[in-house]
Order: structure tokens, then C-alpha cells, then sequence
């Protein structure tokens, strides 16, 4: 059992959000309170533009551990990593960290596009903090990994940008600190390049390395780390065995599940229609909490939708697996449903009978078009489960990790 | 495992701020080297531009102190006496306008990697020096065109070197900090560089202030202020010995200024620095 190699306790870390600032701003302010007041909001306490990225995290990472990192869009990941690396200040709190250690928070990061392949590498192995003679040191297996021996000299801004991902890896790959601390870097690249990123990263934690890995891909953190953090809104959720946590995570987005697509703002389109919420009924229209393999499903899209009729309205719903894999498309326009509706409408339901997903959770991206222009679109809008169910009448189902889908089929001997 | 201990909590200082800088030193070297190869890369006569931007303030300011006909001291020709202002001025304009955008030139630098910030100010001066160099040769060539051979006093050349970085280093960290945050502060530098080349005694030389008795003693005391006004009194001085003796309350001044401004410089860089990559 290794000793802890980072200890933190009680950190925390808080922005002040920071107004745009112009030229008058007291006067501007001054006019603003008036207003309000005028409008009778006049009680309402100013909203404070402080902001917890991180709030009470204690935890303790052992040598030798690889720790996977996940949490939402927001949740702190990634500012964690800063507080650790020492570029941001923490707020409260106290990390000790016996060890040296390196990060890498973002692929490339001091690249210079005007200088060559060469001379870019000795520039970010510096950065990343290496030695001139480490980097030299090294200098032949970072070409060999980048395979980039041709275009040494080639100034980077000529490069292709997957030679430009993979050299800038290459060079971090070859640090050898004791502790690493990769951020959210394997989201670049092609497929290829990405396996031989994790085939290099287990390479590096398996030398008894610790290394702290932020991801959203939950099949790389399984696959890489053995123990994984959960944070939500700046807190630790859980910490413990991979598989557990990341269960846990996934589980946990479930809570958007029929929920709160009005309030978020991280969408695009002009907005003629939104939706506000995905609601799972079964067969006989009642509403349930998941899907069922096997069961009618009907998943009912309602939107808000201004006054007047839709012309051409396209919806179309996207369905992810857990690793973020797109593994349906469902769409009215590949249905040949053209909806042409009068005012008054709020709701568009996808039947699918028999439902074919197999257990688990499952994200979903929706998109619409009116009169041929985006109208609303939201990404990883959410997430629902689909529990197990019997498809075929025999009460059986494939094992969990066969697929994501089970369909009609017969077997013959002949 | 290393005996290699972090510990992180707010505001803490490191106590090893000057040996971490220290230990840093290669990043600062090839942050240096990247912008001078960026620059020669990006411009097609490279090298040229350093002699160039020398020889036209140069020229530039030798005119116009033959205009007003400044005072030039026995034996000296004016042009020498311009040229040993112009350097050290070019040295402080170029290390101050690159430490003063040293942070937003590299905000990419401190939002993804930890080193101290000051490296980046450092480097920009290091960068300077390089330019430095090349202006230096012209005073050279110039000297010996006028058969003009400096006495033993050049051995204090490089003490007021050292002065002419600090003063744009003190100034600059000021700059780059305040930078960080108000981004306004970058409309501060060109104007600090053009407006300072006229009440620093580039075209002139400090005995025609000190030594004329219409300008009111008040006017003397902001004029010695400057703090380049010690480091050019003092290249003059290294150049041209007795010729050109140097007003010593008014140096004094200027160099506590130059002292006071490093001092408050560094002092506000270090307690604000932990906060660039928040604001940045
Ligand atoms: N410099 C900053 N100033 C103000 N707010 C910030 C700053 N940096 C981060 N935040 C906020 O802190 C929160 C956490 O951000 P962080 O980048 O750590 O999230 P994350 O978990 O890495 O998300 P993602 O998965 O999208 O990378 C976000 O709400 C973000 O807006
Ligand atoms: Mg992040």
C-alpha cells in the first residue's frame, strides 16, 4: 500500500465574476438601482457575482493510484487541476503534495505556429518543464511517437492539425514526473490516435506513476484509472473503485431525466420553439420514470412555442450511449412526417414500440428546425434509463455489456 | 518517493521565490530565444530592423537638439552625445514595452502552466539586451569614426546598464500587473515611451536644465525624477569623463527613484501574480 502522495483539505476556490466593465459604471449603477426600485423589485437583495468553483473538497490520493476525474460540464474539474498545478490560488483550504509534479491541461499548450517542429518541441518540453538535456534526451522517441521525422523543420503552422495534436501529446507523453495530471486532452484527435494515447498513458501510470485523469469518456477512465472522484457543483460526490463512482455518476445525471430543459441556457437556434421537457410514458400513455426493454415506449417532447403556426416543423432526437457514442438518430424528416401546425401545439411524441435499447442509461441531444432555420438546439440535453424488461418472451436479454440494442432476429438449423 | 514537498494553501508566499525563479532559469532562456526567432522569422530583414530602429531615433533626435541648440560640452560631438542617450533610452523602451505586455502576450502560458510569473518579464528583457547589443556596435562604430577613445571611466558603463534594466523592470512589472486587470493600462505604455523620450535628456543633456537658472528649482526636482535621467547622466559620463560631470542631487534622485519604483514594482507584481490566471 502506497503512502498519500496528495492531501488536500477543505479547499476551496471562489471566482468574482466580473462585470463587463465600462467607462461609467458608478453613474450606470447608480441609474440602475433607481430603476429597479422604481419597478418595484425594489426589495430584492443584488445578486452577488461570487462563485464557488470548488467548495470543501477534502481527499487523498495514494502513490501509484490513477485517479479518473468526472463530473459535469462546470463542476470544477478542471480547476481542481489548476489548483494542484499552482496556477490558480485556492480560496481555503490546503493541498500537500510529496512529489514531483506535472500537468497537462491542454495539448500544445506555448506552441509557437512560426517555429519549426524542432525547435517547438524543445519550447513546450520546456514549458511542460523538462530539461534541455531530458528534452534531448528524449528527443528520438517523442519524433518516432509523433511520427513527424519528415517534417521536422516544416514550421507547425503547415502542419495538419492531427500532426500538430500528435506531436504536441508526444512531448507530454514523454515527461517522467511522479505525479501527472491530464485534463480532458484525449477529446482531439482520430480514433487511432486516441488508443495509442491511452495505450501510452496506461504505459506511463503503469510504471507505479500516479496520475489524475479528467475525462468524459467513461470508457477511458474505466479503462485507465482504478480508483475515480465524482464532483458535482464544485463538491465531492463520491471517491472510490472506478466502477462504482462512475455508476454512481451515471446515475446521478439521471436527474435531469423529464426535468429541466427550460432553464438551460446552453442552447442555440432563434428560439421559435424550446423544449422544456422529455417525459417517458408506456403504451397506455402513463408516465413512468424509465423506459422498458421491449415495452411501447412514447417519449413526449414538449416545447414552448410563441403565437402563430409552425411552418415545417423538423424535430429530431439524438440518442448516446454512456461513452458518448451516437447509437440512434430518430427524426421526422427520415419518417416523412411533415408537421405543419397551427397554433396551440406543445408537445411531439415519438412512439417506438417494442423499445430496443438495452439496460442502462442513455443521453439524448434534441434539435428542431422551423421553416428551415435552427430553432432549437441542445446538446447532451439530458440522460434517461431503460430498465430491463422481457423482449422476446423468454425472459432473457444478453448480458449487459453486449450492445446497446437487441432487435427481431430468428435462428435456423439447416 | 522524492523528497520533493508542495504545500498549497491561500495567499501562501513560497519561501523559495527567488530559487524557484532561479530554477526556472531554462524556460526563461528559450521563452527569450522563441521571441527572437518568432521575430526573425516573421520579418524579412530580421537582423536589419535592429540597426534600423537605433539609427532613426538616433538621427531624429540629434536633429532636433541641433534645432534648439542644446548644449554640447567642449570636444564632444553632438552626435556622440545623442547616441549614448539613445541606446540606453532604446534598451529601457524595449524592456519596459515588452515587460509591461509580457502577462497578455502569454495569457495562453499562465492559464495552463505554473512557473513564476516574473519569468515572462524577465525573458522579454533578455530579448532586449540581444537589441541592445546591436545599438551598442553603432555607438562603437561611431566612436571610433570620431576617434573619440573613453577613459578609464567606461569601467562603470555596465553598473549603469544594470540601472537602465531595473528602471524598466521596476516600471514594467508595475505595468504588467496592472495590466492583468485593467486592460487599460496597455494604452499607458506607447505613451509612457513617446512622451518619456522628450523629458528625458536624449536630445539635451541634464546640465541644460540643472545649469539654467530660468527653470524654477520645482520644475528640476520632477525632471530629476525620471529615473532614466541617472542612467543617461551616467552612459554620458562613462563615455565622455570630465567632459560631462554628472549634478549629483539631481542623480541621487533620479537613482532613488529608479530604486523606489523597482522596489514597489516587484512588491505589487509578487502580491498580485497569484491571481493572474484568475482574471487574465
Ligand atoms: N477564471 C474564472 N473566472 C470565473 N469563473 C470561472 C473561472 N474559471 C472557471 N470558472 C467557473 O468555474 C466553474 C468550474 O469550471 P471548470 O472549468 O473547473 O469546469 P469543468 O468541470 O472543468 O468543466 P468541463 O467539463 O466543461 O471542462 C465553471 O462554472 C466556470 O464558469
Ligand atoms: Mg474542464
Amino acid at each position: 500500500m502506497g503512502s498519500a502522495i496528495i492531501t488536500a483539505e477543505g479547499l476551496g476556490k471562489k471566482f468574482v465574476l466580473q462585470a463587463q466593465r465600462e467607462r461609467y459604471t458608478a453613474l450606470r449603477d447608480v441609474l440602475g438601482k433607481k430603476a429597479r426600485n422604481l419597478l418595484g423589485g425594489g426589495g430584492g437583495q443584488a445578486s452577488t457575482n461570487e462563485f464557488w468553483a470548488l467548495k470543501d473538497l477534502s481527499f487523498t490520493v495514494q502513490e501509484g493510484d490513477r485517479v479518473g476525474i468526472v463530473g459535469r460540464n462546470g463542476a470544477g474539474k478542471s480547476t481542481l487541476l489548476k489548483v494542484l498545478s499552482r496556477i490558480v490560488d485556492p480560496t481555503e483550504g490546503r493541498v500537500e503534495i510529496n512529489g514531483r509534479l506535472a500537468s497537462l491541461l491542454e495539448v500544445g499548450t506555448g506552441f509557437h505556429p512560426e517555429l519549426s517542429g524542432r525547435e517547438n518541441i524543445f519550447l513546450n518540453g520546456s514549458i511542460l518543464g523538462m530539461s534541455r538535456a531530458e528534452i534531448r534526451a528524449r528527443f528520438d522517441e517523442i519524433v518516432a511517437f509523433a511520427e513527424v521525422e519528415r517534417f521536422l523543420d516544416t514550421p507547425v503552422k503547415r502542419y495538419s492539425s492531427g500532426m500538430y495534436v500528435r506531436l504536441a501529446f508526444a512531448v507530454a507523453a514523454h515527461l517522467e514526473p511522479e505525479i501527472l495530471i491530464v485534463d480532458e486532452v484525449l477529446a482531439v484527435g482520430d480514433a487511432e490516435f486516441q488508443r495509442k494515447c491511452i495505450g501510452k498513458m496506461k504505459e506511463v501510470s503503469s510504471g507505479g506513476r500516479t496520475v489524475l485523469f479528467v475525462s468524459h469518456n467513461m470508457a477511458a477512465v474505466q479503462n485507465l484509472c482504478n480508483t475515480a472522484m465524482y464532483l458535482s457543483h464544485g463538491q465531492l460526490v463520491s471517491q472510490g473503485p472506478t466502477d462504482q463512482v462512475v455508476a454512481e455518476y451515471l446515475r446521478a445525471a439521471d436527474g435531469s431525466n423529464g426535468s429541466e430543459l427550460a432553464s438551460r441556457n446552453d442552447r442555440q437556434g432563434n428560439g421559435a420553439i424550446r423544449f422544456t421537457q422529455l417525459a417517458l410514458c408506456d403504451g397506455q400513455g402513463r408516465s413512468i420514470a424509465a423506459a422498458q426493454t421491449g415495452a411501447d415506449l412514447r417519449m413526449d417532447l414538449h416545447f414552448s412555442a410563441g403565437h402563430g403556426p409552425l411552418r415545417n416543423l423538423h424535430v429530431a432526437m439524438g440518442i448516446d450511449d454512456v461513452y458518448g457514442q451516437r447509437i440512434l438518430h430518430l427524426s421526422n424528416e427520415t419518417t416523412g412526417q411533415i408537421f405543419d401546425v397551427a397554433d396551440g401545439s406543445s408537445r411531439v411524441s415519438i412512439h417506438m414500440p417494442r423499445c430496443p435499447l438495452l439496460p442502462g442509461s442513455y443521453g439524448f441531444t434534441l434539435f428542431s428546425t422551423v421553416n428551415g432555420e435552427m430553432a432549437d438546439y441542445l446538446l447532451n440535453a439530458g440522460t434517461f434509463h431503460v430498465e430491463s424488461g422481457d423482449y422476446f418472451g423468454t425472459g432473457r436479454l444478453p448480458a449487459g455489456d453486449q450492445g446497446s440494442f437487441i432487435t427481431d432476429h430468428r435462428f435456423t438449423l439447416s | 518517493m522524492s523528497h520533493h514537498r508542495i504545500v498549497i494553501s491561500p495567499g501562501a508566499r513560497s519561501k523559495h521565490y527567488w530559487s524557484d525563479l532561479w530554477r526556472y532559469r531554462g524556460l526563461l532562456g528559450f521563452l527569450a530565444w522563441r521571441d527572437v526567432m518568432v521575430r526573425y522569422k516573421q520579418t524579412s530583414i530580421g537582423v536589419l530592423w535592429a540597426v534600423i530602429r537605433p539609427l532613426l531615433t538616433l538621427s531624429a533626435m540629434w536633429f532636433i537638439g541641433w534645432l534648439f541648440g542644446a548644449g554640447v560640452p567642449e570636444g564632444v560631438p553632438r552626435i556622440l552625445l545623442v547616441a549614448a542617450a539613445t541606446m540606453p533610452w532604446q534598451l529601457f523602451a524595449s524592456a519596459f514595452d515588452g515587460a509591461a505586455n509580457s502577462m497578455i502576450a502569454n495569457s495562453n502560458l499562465v492559464t495552463k502552466v505554473y512557473f513564476p510569473r516574473m519569468i515572462l518579464p524577465f525573458s522579454t528583457v533578455l530579448v532586449s539586451l540581444i537589441d541592445m547589443a546591436v545599438a551598442l556596435l553603432i555607438l562603437v562604430v561611431l566612436m571610433l569614426f570620431h576617434a573619440h577613445l573613453p577613459g578609464p571611466e567606461i569601467l562603470l558603463l555596465p553598473v549603469f546598464l544594470v540601472q537602465a534594466i531595473l528602471a524598466a523592470l521596476g516600471t514594467g512589472l508595475f505595468i504588467a500587473a496592472l495590466n492583468v486587470k485593467y486592460r487599460d493600462f496597455r494604452y499607458i505604455v506607447p505613451f509612457v515611451v513617446q512622451f518619456g523620450l522628450y523629458i528625458t535628456p536624449v536630445a539635451f543633456s541634464s546640465s541644460d536644465v540643472f545649469g539654467n537658472p530660468s527653470i524654477p528649482e520645482v520644475l528640476k526636482f520632477i525632471y530629476a525624477c525620471n529615473p532614466m535621467v541617472a542612467v543617461i547622466d551616467g552612459f554620458r559620463f562613462s563615455l565622455f569623463g570630465g567632459d560631462l560631470p554628472i549634478h549629483w542631487p539631481g542623480f541621487l534622485t533620479s537613482l532613488t527613484m529608479c530604486v523606489l519604483l523597482l522596489v514597489l514594482g516587484v512588491r505589487y507584481f509578487r502580491r498580485t501574480e497569484k491571481g493572474f490566471a484568475d482574471i487574465i
